[in-house]
């Protein structure tokens, strides 16, 4: 018997709810079968938490008085983009700081506002007859400020490539410091736990789906830049490599250091450890079947990052069982494999939206609008004016 | 008598053999090889022991530095702050001994300290500077 969203949220409200999160939900349709899972079960909560650089946040700070029409803005020496109306600005999460480098960017700005802390402001205008100020420098905290939300243009990749390096020299990259001479390969994928990879053709998750967002109930509000869905799946579902990806909205003001932090990778700058929590509605015996995926399932391709090209050379495909087991097999070498986002942190993040639901605190939403199964993935070509 | 720790990094195509071997045999001295590695870029890393009279561990340190080996006190100490460690793993696959592993249950870091030949590689690995070194 199929399930519909209405019926969970029911069951949420008087609390005869069926949690379990994305690994637990394996060895119970192992043990139980799809049929009878399909009926017991009705929600399963997905969570990531890794480093993503498309991420930043909307303010609005509040007029001034005299008020200005703020042209450019700095948030502790980090520039943010002000090219909108007159107090609003967002900052991005890898924009650095005009005095500390790489040492402190816009992801710190972000964390320094959700843990209260002061952050200096600084604007410039031309000034107008409507808004006659044209420099302001003050204090704001989280709380002073109008509003505050995080918008991350994309987020949430479902699966992504692994990295090794073949030349002779450490490089540093985003997906972390990789030694020479295939020293290691490094990974970033939530697998078994990924939103994305539980509902690998979008069937819940979609425009409008309700989410936990770094601490916070948040939103899916688009498809994520560089969603790619039309990748090369396996009978399972899943792509093996790089596909859908979502754009994300939640309120910074409820949000906690604990789910959103902070980071730098060397040589590369600075970027932002999102956790992401979604909860998938068990609605029939299909979704059980994406939802049973394991680590032994997921496969991903390890390629080849010294080589500074658009496509890089690849040494195959692994699973994440491999990946996760501290060692993969390249060729006739072993290699040393380690993930740049957290296991733990994103079963933390599972665990805590079940409890949520469980508790009647987080009903879900069916999606407003479903994201596209097919899209064009287009690259950059640098052309001249009559080549286009 | 007395004892000194030492960490010696042997750069590319050095014969550390003899070099070993005269320590024992020029400057009669006893060592015990705690940890020995070779880094991914093919630098030798040893984490060793000296035993013996402290002017002829002097003159051995003297001789080391002169065949290219770096020589430092192994009185420092790598410290993962847990406040600040997020549980990833970038740092356990650069670390070439295996003290730094992800717990195969509870997917949480491990640091074997007895394991660890203070090679200083996963310092500039971590993305939150969790790991530190400590004088
Ligand atoms: S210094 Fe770091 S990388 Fe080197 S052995 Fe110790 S823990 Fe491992
Ligand atoms: S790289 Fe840093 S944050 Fe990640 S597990 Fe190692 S010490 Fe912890």
């Amino acid at each position: 018997m199929a399930k519909t969203i209405e019926e969970i949220n029911e069951k949420i409200k008087s609390g005869d709810v069926v949690v379990l999160n994305a690994e637990e939900i394996i060895e119970y349709a192992d043990k139980k079968g799809v049929k009878k899972t399909a009926a017991e079960v009705d929600v399963v909560t997905t969570a990531t938490f890794g480093p993503m650089c498309s991420s930043g946040a909307f303010l609005n700070f509040g007029h001034s008085d005299p008020p200005i029409r703020m042209e450019k803005v700095w948030l502790n020496d980090v520039p943010a983009y002000a090219g909108i109306a007159a107090v609003d600005c967002y900052i991005g999460a890898t924009e650095l700081s005009e005095t500390e480098g790489i040492k402190y960017g816009g992801a710190n700005v972000i964390e320094d506002l959700i843990n209260g802390k002061p952050v200096k402001l600084k604007a410039i205008s031309h000034g107008t007859d409507c808004y006659p100020r044209r420099e302001i420098e003050t204090f704001i905290t989280i709380d002073t400020v109008n509003q505050a939300y995080l918008f991350n243009p994309r987020n949430v990749y479902q699966n992504y490539a692994a990295a090794t390096n073949s030349s002779n020299r450490t490089i540093y990259t985003y997906m972390g410091k990789l030694l020479p001479n295939f020293g290691n390969a490094t990974f970033s994928s939530a697998g078994q736990l990924s939103p994305l990879l539980n509902d690998p053709y979008y069937r819940t998750i979609g425009i409008g789906t309700r989410i936990f967002i770094g601490g916070a109930q948040g939103f899916v509000a688009w498809m994520g830049t560089q969603h790619n869905p039309s990748r090369e799946r396996l009978a399972n579902g899943t792509p093996a490599g790089p596909c859908g990806t979502l754009a994300l909205i939640g309120n910074l003001k409820d949000m906690n250091t604990r789910f959103i932090r902070a980071c730098s990778f060397r040589n590369y700058g600075v970027s932002m450890f999102m956790g992401i929590g979604v909860p998938i509605p068990v609605l029939d015996e299909e979704m059980v079947e994406f939802l049973k995926v394991t680590d032994e399932d997921i496969y991903t391709e390890v390629f080849d990052y010294s080589v500074q090209r658009r496509n890089r050379p690849s040494y195959g495909r692994v699973n994440y069982k491999q990946l996760r087991s501290g060692s993969i097999k390249i060729g006739k070498r072993d290699v040393q494999s380690g993930c740049i986002s957290s296991y733990a942190r994103a079963l933390e993040i599972a665990n805590l939206l079940k409890e949520q639901i469980l508790k009647g605190k987080f009903t879900l939403t069916a999606s407003v609008s479903p994201l596209p199964l097919e899209q064009e993935y287009r690259g950059l070509e640098i052309l001249s004016q009559e080549e286009l | 008598m007395i004892k000194r720790k030492l960490v010696l990094s042997f750069p590319e195509k050095t014969v550390t053999k003899p070099i070993i071997y005269k320590l024992v045999k020029e400057f009669d001295l006893e060592f015990n090889i705690l940890r020995a590695e070779i880094t991914p870029d093919m630098e030798g890393k040893m984490l060793i022991e000296l035993k013996g009279d402290k002017q002829r561990i002097d003159n051995a340190v003297i001789y080391l530095s002169e065949n290219n080996v770096t020589v430092q006190e192994a009185a420092k100490d790598i410290i993962v702050d847990r406040d600040i460690c997020i549980d990833c793993g970038a740092c356990t696959s650069i670390c070439i001994t295996r003290a730094l592993t992800l717990d195969k249950k509870t997917f949480k870091l491990d640091f074997d300290k007895d394991r660890c030949i203070l090679c200083e590689l996963c310092i500039d690995s971590c993305p939150v500077s969790a790991i530190k070194v400590n004088m």
